[in-house]
């Protein structure tokens, strides 16, 4: 009786499977349990003393009714606003720069670049003296050589969050360059050519070829920098804690306040899945909506 | 027309050089104050030569905290980081990119979709979990829960993609299996794309701040994000000080980015996205 030997698909998906193993365990322990276990702990009313108890939807309910939740909402929105759109702008200002024959191009990259190799939180204790209203804060002392007035920035609740702002703005640029280099890199100089051949020059070659077929990278970089802004922590932790009168408590600082200084679980991990929905729905919506207008070569 | 393109070539250098400088001042800022006595830091106009130089600001921040060991931790860390996710990342991009199985397009869009899941919402599950398992204060809860990238795994899957099958048939007919296949040949080949995978995670292992803040207590184990920040709530009104602890925090990871720059920036541009 001869036994049949098993087919090849079937031996390749045994050998995968080893080939995954530690991959599949670590992405299930560490990445797609807490999905569910979060949404489980955010149904308990959970102090770290005492034992966890059911209650349901409460936590999503106190959720609603909490002035200082939808206040971190819009502080994270007005941080979003400010913060992408001109990271973004910059960065293809500076890579469309960067993009051609230059003296000490790699010089110049790298000195961009820097600020994302330092840590976020290491550049916001810099930036946490630069900001300082004193007499000697770096910004303030530009002000004064331009014959601007002193501000009193991170103390100050309507400049606070533009500080955050111009911190992250810095500390992402050069990244972001990096990547519409890429994106600028990747389009043929086949369209140029014909577009020059048609007379097109200047502004003109930036709106009808570079921007059309830049369009997948630029996409990819307005998600990936929205989704990191939403989760902004470092710089507020460094710099205001949330303050002045809370004008920069971000939703990820209101979490972890919640959860690791308060050590309310069941609280922040209600706020953790109303931010997982959001960051889910907007990626979908984004998709549906931007990603069908994107042109690719 | 030609002179033109001159005048905007020159243009565009001059104000790429400008914003460059513009851009490195707060580190001039950090070097400078680092070397000043506590009463000249806040002078006006800004001295942008100490006088006298003090040295003695990193000694004196050396010794305000434990810094040899947050350095040693944060080498630890980004190292066994690092080797650990390339080991499984290359694993699994080899079964993604090479092997053709069933429920190969479901897993690698499930793969896909954690992309999608905040840092956030791990932390408070990551925490009860580990905190459980006793892992908290160890190195273990540092590292293991780093090891999973799905950006690695892309990354390297793409290159391998690039590697014609006839490699891998000739190989097996010379009896190489697969494993040697993918450890002998597949990943030294595709060595831009490993580099560019270990140094993002290299870096951002070095760089991470909010999960090492929640998994460790004991000061003996905090990385140097953490302690850094730590120390600068204790001394934040020495700047010469804080700005010495930030400058030992940032030199190491500045040394590394220069040695491997190249690397990193090509290895973006080439590797990192196609369209």
């Amino acid at each position: 009786m001869a036994r049949r030997r098993p087919s090849p698909r079937l031996r390749a998906t045994v050998a995968a499977f080893f080939f995954l193993l530690p991959a599949l365990l670590l992405l299930g322990l560490f990445e797609i349990g807490p999905v569910f276990y979060s949404f489980y702990v955010s149904l308990l009313r959970w102090n770290i003393i005492g034992t966890p108890e059911w209650v349901g939807f409460a936590n999503y309910l106190a959720l609603r009714g909490d002035p200082d939740f939808w206040q971190a909402w819009l502080n994270t929105a007005y941080y979003v606003l400010l913060s992408v759109p001109t990271t973004m702008a910059l960065a293809l200002l500076l890579a469309s720069a960067l993009h051609r024959p230059l003296v000490g191009l790699g010089a110049l990259r790298t000195a961009y670049f820097l600020p994302y190799v330092t840590a976020a939180n290491a550049a916001a204790i810099v930036w946490f003296y630069v900001f300082h209203p004193e007499a000697g804060g770096l910004l303030n002392e530009a002000l004064r050589l331009v014959g601007l007035p002193r501000q009193r920035w991170l103390l100050d609740p309507r400049l606070a969050m533009p500080a955050v702002a111009i911190t992250q703005v810095w500390h992402l640029l050069g990244y972001q360059a990096v990547l519409f280099l890429a994106g600028l890199q990747n389009i043929s100089r086949e369209y140029y050519e014909q577009a020059a051949i048609d007379g097109a020059s200047g502004w003109r070659l930036f709106r009808y070829v570079t921007w059309p077929l830049l369009s997948p990278t630029t996409y990819f970089v307005l998600i990936i920098s929205l989704i990191g802004a939403f989760q902004v922590f470092s710089p507020v932790y460094i710099m205001t804690r949330g303050g002045p009168l809370d004008s920069t408590m971000v939703l990820v600082y209101y979490l972890y306040r919640h959860s690791f200084e308060y050590f309310d679980f069941g609280y922040a991990s209600a706020i953790a899945y109303v931010l997982f929905v959001f960051l889910f729905v907007l990626t979908l919506v984004q998709r549906r909506t931007i990603g069908t207008r994107v042109h690719y070569q | 027309m030609k002179r033109r393109d001159d005048f905007v070539r020159y243009a565009v250098q001059v104000a790429l050089v400008a914003g460059a400088v513009l851009v490195a001042v707060p580190f001039l800022w950090m070097l400078v104050t680092s070397l000043k006595e506590p009463d000249q830091v806040f002078t006006q106009p800004i001295h942008w030569v100490p006088h006298p130089v003090r040295w003695r600001n990193y000694v004196e921040a050396w010794q305000a905290a434990p810094f040899a060991r947050y350095f040693l931790n944060s080498a630890v860390v980004a190292v066994v980081t690092t080797a650990g996710q390339l080991v499984v990342s290359a694993m699994a991009a080899y079964a993604f990119a090479r092997l053709d199985f069933y429920l190969r397009e479901p897993l690698f869009a499930l793969f896909l979709g954690t992309m999608m899941i905040p840092e956030p919402l791990r932390l408070v599950p990551n925490f009860l979990v580990l905190s459980r398992l006793g892992w908290i204060d160890t190195y273990l809860a540092l590292t293991v829960p780093w090891m999973i990238s799905v950006f690695s795994i892309f990354l390297l899957r793409q290159f391998f993609q690039t590697i014609p099958q006839e490699l891998e048939d000739a190989a097996a007919v010379d009896g190489c299996p697969r494993w040697r296949f993918l450890t002998q040949i597949l990943v030294p080949l595709a060595r831009p794309a490993v580099l560019t995978a270990g140094l993002f995670t290299f870096i951002g292992s070095w760089n991470a701040f909010l999960w090492p803040l929640i998994v460790t207590n004991r000061e003996t184990m905090r990385p140097i994000q953490v302690g850094v920040a730590t120390f600068f709530q204790e001394y934040g009104t020495l700047p010469n000080l804080a700005m010495a602890a930030s400058t030992m925090a940032v030199a190491p990871v500045l040394l590394f980015f220069f040695l491997v720059q190249r690397q990193f920036i090509e290895g973006i541009i080439r590797t990192g996205l196609k369209g």
